[in-house]
């Protein structure tokens, strides 16, 4: 047999796509982190107080998920080769071989313009508007520019990861405001910490890919001093709601003791520097992060299904 | 010699992931017909059983 004859016998369906399995199209769509753009999107809509019809808001939500689905799609497609090299993001389809990146591409394209066209069709074109620069944020801004190029990657890309709240907020009145701003700098915020916790545990990963991640280029010591920075200035940012008139004491409250446990765990970051301890410090700051940024959002949501009255009605 | 010439003949387990795949995409559209069926209704409102004929 000769070696053409060979290559061409050896040409799986793998090679010319078409293996993936329902599971690794789900997989694209980054559904852990779609749950989290879901959740603050809702606390978006429902906390700008407006008459929109709870159906709409359903294809609101609906919409503005599949769009952070392809900007997961675009992500998995552009970053295979790094992907590759990461223990957490290994076997993802694409690096796997499951999906091919022209597959995740298109999978990603089609997501992104349907997203888009059905929220500017049928909710509003403001809301269409903040989804279409948020996907093209995450995936040329973050992906394709900031990623590889800077350590301040996550500060500027964290920017996509805090506009749902802001397009839920436009879905619902059609306006982006002060309030809704608000919303966009805690999750902005927040961002940094929670990822820095998680790049000072696994900075071997990062280093391995040659991301650029602020414990591989400015060292250890200063990435702590950035978290407790970042951590300083995200708990104020936090009241925000409540001075603007959006959130009432319920929220403050909230809000105020898992500030207080955040800025615990950020100072234990800085101040364990070695070994076992020091990794321990920062696994329990990432993982409170999640629950610090849950909890927030669901003590909006809740004040709303409560009916609790903003703060600044109850001090006026 | 095009690739879809090269292609070796699907297995039954690539078989039943298309299919599976397409009844996703089956699963999607027809989602996509309500979704919009029911906005159109939504946004109409009940009005629109009251206008001059």
């Amino acid at each position: 047999m000769s070696d053409i004859q060979a290559d061409i016998s050896d040409t799986s369906a793998a090679a010319l796509g078409g293996e993936g399995t329902v599971k690794d199209y789900w997989t694209l769509l980054k559904p852990r982190v779609m749950s989290l753009v879901i959740f603050t999107a809702l606390a978006g809509l429902v906390a700008a107080s407006s008459d929109i019809h709870p159906w709409l808001a359903l294809v609101a939500l609906l919409a503005i998920a599949v769009g952070a689905g392809a900007s997961g799609a675009l992500n998995m497609w552009y970053d295979a080769d790094i992907d590759a090299l990461m223990a957490r993001t290994a076997n993802r389809p694409v690096p796997r071989g499951a999906i091919l990146p022209g597959e995740a591409l298109g999978f990603g394209l089609a997501l992104a313009a349907g997203s888009v066209l059905v929220l500017g069709l049928l909710v509003n074109i403001v809301a269409a508007a903040l989804l279409a620069f948020t996907i093209f944020f995450y995936a040329v801004i973050y992906t394709m520019w900031l990623k590889r190029s800077t350590p301040q990657n996550i500060v500027i890309g964290g920017a996509a990861g805090a506009f749902p709240p802001m397009i839920g907020w436009a879905a619902a009145t059609g306006s982006v405001t002060l309030a809704s701003i608000a919303l966009f700098l805690i999750i902005f915020m927040w961002t940094p910490p929670h990822f820095w916790a998680l790049a000072l545990f696994r900075e071997g990963d990062y280093a391995r890919a040659g991301v650029p991640m602020l414990p591989n280029v400015a060292g250890a010591d200063e990435t702590r001093r950035q978290i407790l920075l970042y951590s300083l200035i995200l708990v104020p940012v936090t009241f925000l709601p409540s001075l603007l008139g959006t959130t009432g004491l319920v929220y403050t409250i909230v809000t105020a003791l898992l500030g207080a446990a955040f800025l615990w765990h950020a100072f234990d970051v800085f101040r364990l520097r070695a070994g076992e301890p020091a990794r321990r410090a920062c696994r329990r700051l990432f993982g409170f992060s999640i629950l610090y940024l849950f909890a927030i959002f669901a003590a909006i949501i809740a004040e709303r299904i409560l009916g609790i009255v903003p703060f600044t009605q109850v001090i006026g | 010699m095009s690739p879809v010439k090269d292609k070796k003949p699907l297995s039954p387990a690539d078989m039943s992931r298309r299919r599976k795949r397409s009844l996703a995409l089956a699963l999607v559209l027809a989602g996509l017909v309500v979704l919009f069926f029911v906005t159109t209704i939504v946004r109409l409102g009940g009005d629109v059983a009251l206008r001059n004929l």
